[in-house]
């Protein structure tokens, strides 16, 4: 399972704190909690309140690198905060995200490959987020087809089909599993299959429940990637037996431990 | 017609692992050995860097095997009491890799030699070779628990690779090792889930992941070597995709076991139509190992020096 650590986000107060007064403290200390806890990446997302988010996405990014050697996730829907991050990259590093559009992907793609980043791509466009199975895999395929023509591994590639809260539109999630089952068979290899897992349970009574939940049945149709709650405990165990019981590692009585670390 | 590329891309492999010291590093070995390395499903190197070659250790006893045949016996027959010169014969004429010492003396049944004696002939098979050594115990937990930390602290500096290691027996040696400087091999009788186990248990005592080597227990030709296959078939594969605890180089032990099989131990009398034991054993032998090879093994244990030529033979013309 490839965990993104949702937790260095200028919406979560401490970070909006930290930003605001330059104060590295509380940044270091999610980074190295999160890396303890098993991110294989650390997200990072300036949010709205500063002025100057393309510094503040710098600063974030090197009090990381700092700290520890987790590859990051520059997570940003414009363009250049993407690019200003990318300029102070040390390590492996993921680009969080492009949509679907021909023209956006034809501005990510190379930029992605100039950085030898991977890249999370949407299956959305101008048009909106389809609601359906067959309109996410024609965005997906397009995703495919593009990666191709730019030379950009599809290793590097994580398709994320948008999942809707499910107190949104609860007919939603059940369809992404058909649709990381298709995406698994798009390209060999394939690309990833991502989701954000905490949006899906954003504003219910039982997000932890309700996150482990989609994680593990996830898993057991072909999701490998997700920014979620690495602090959680329960999740990250539950994500570890998931991928036990299908058989994506070798089962042993302290496979806890040894997926942990 | 242009023939499409099937190779797949691998994205670990199997660790690397010394055996040995030279003067250098504190020992007194004239070489070192390191097994390991590989980064594909073996002979396909256009996947990926096939690593080290397999090497292979020749079997010394601390006292006269009283199961071989004399087919096996007489190669060895002028040091068969000498654990010593039965060392330096197998390294200077029949060209092992390194010796495995098969402490099968300090068995409670089969001699019950003291951990003196166990000490005295480490020391002279150090003085006799330059190749790294093996030290194998009896597989007796208790005695292995009174003999083996004095063998090992006896062959400080040395880097020897001690075994063996189980599920319910690691705690003495693995802390006995750690503190001497040796590797060590962790055994799991044809389980990989218990194989994997035993590797984090030792890991959990602070042993580093790349002195360590893993040992299913040995199947031979026709008596379940499909079994150790297809354990050691998943573990490189394992190995190739990232398991940390699956990554160790493998040992396997071909020369006792296939030399237990009565296809390779019959008198010619008794068994006519299957051909001389002088071909037909060290033949049981080499395909055992040769078989063996192509599932993934680094170091392999073997006895009769046709058989050792052979199969050192076909690794070097596969690798």
């Amino acid at each position: 399972m490839i965990s993104i650590g949702e937790r260095i986000n200028g919406m979560f107060k401490d970070v909006r704190e930290a930003i605001k007064n330059k104060d590295p403290k509380a940044v270091q200390e999610l980074a190295i909690k999160q890396t303890e806890a098993g991110a294989s990446f650390l997200d990072v997302n300036v949010g709205t309140a500063t002025a100057d988010p393309a510094g503040a996405m710098k600063w974030l990014i090197e009090v990381i690198q700092d700290t520890v050697k987790t590859p990051i996730a520059i997570d940003s829907q414009k363009f250049d905060i993407i690019k200003a991050g990318l300029s102070v990259i040390k390590n492996e590093v993921l680009i969080n995200s492009s949509k679907g559009d021909p023209e956006e992907l034809d501005k990510y793609m190379p930029l992605a490959k100039e950085y030898n980043a991977s890249l999370i791509c949407l299956t959305m466009d101008k048009c909106g987020i389809p609601q359906d199975v067959e309109r996410r895999m024609e965005i997906a395929m397009k995703i495919v087809e593009k990666a191709v023509e730019h030379e950009y591994e599809l290793s590097k590639v994580y398709i994320d089909p948008v999942l809707f809260p499910i107190n949104v539109d609860q007919k939603q999630p059940a369809l992404m599993f058909d649709i990381f089952n298709q995406i698994k068979m798009i390209s060999d290899p394939p690309p990833h299959r991502n989701v954000g897992l905490s949006n899906f349970s954003q504003g219910t009574k039982e997000k932890r429940l309700l996150a482990r939940i989609f994680l593990t049945m996830g898993i057991s149709y072909g999701l490998d990637a997700a920014v979620m709650d690495v602090l959680d405990k329960d999740l990250m165990d539950a994500a570890i037996t998931a991928e036990i019981i299908m058989n994506q590692h070798v089962y042993s009585d302290s496979y806890l431990t040894a997926c942990r670390k | 017609m242009e023939i499409p590329n099937v190779a797949d891309k691998w994205t670990s492999g199997v660790n690397e692992v010394t055996i040995g010291a030279t003067k250098d590093k504190g020992g007194s070995r004239q070489k070192t050995i390191t097994v390991g390395g590989s980064k594909c499903i073996p002979f396909m190197d256009f996947e990926g860097n096939p690593g080290h070659k397999p090497v292979i250790a020749m079997d010394v006893y601390d006292i006269p095997p009283d199961d071989w045949t004399e087919t096996l016996t007489r190669p060895f027959a002028d040091v068969i009491n000498d654990p010593a010169q039965w060392a330096k014969k197998c390294v200077e004429q029949y060209g092992a890799d390194l010796i495995c010492l098969k402490l099968d003396g300090i068995h409670p049944d089969k001699g019950n030699k003291s951990a003196e004696d166990a000490v005295k002939t480490v020391k002279s098979i150090l003085a006799a070779v330059g190749v790294p050594l093996i030290i194998w115990g009896c597989e007796h937990d208790e005695k292995d628990n009174e003999v083996m930390p004095k063998v090992s602290q006896a062959a400080r500096g040395e880097n020897c690779l001690l075994g063996i290691v189980s599920q319910d027996n690691y705690k003495t040696l693995t802390a006995t090792c750690l503190a001497d400087g040796h590797s060590i091999i962790t055994m799991a009788p044809v389980d990989i889930n218990i194989g994997k186990q035993i590797n984090i248990l030792v890991s959990e005592m602070d042993f580093p992941l790349n002195r360590i080597v893993m040992f299913q227990s040995t199947g031979a030709l026709g008596y379940g070597l499909e079994y150790s296959y297809s354990i050691q078939e998943r573990e490189r594969l394992a190995a190739l995709t990232g398991d940390k605890m699956m990554s160790m180089p493998v040992i396997c032990d071909v020369g006792h076991e296939a030399w237990r099989s009565k296809e390779a131990k019959s008198n010619d009398n008794d068994v006519p139509q299957w051909g001389p034991r002088e071909e037909r054993g060290p033949m049981w032998e080499t395909i055992t190992a040769t078989s063996l090879l192509q599932s993934g093994v680094d170091i392999i244990r073997m006895n009769h020096p046709r058989s050792v030529a052979a199969v050192k033979k076909c690794i070097d013309r596969l690798y």
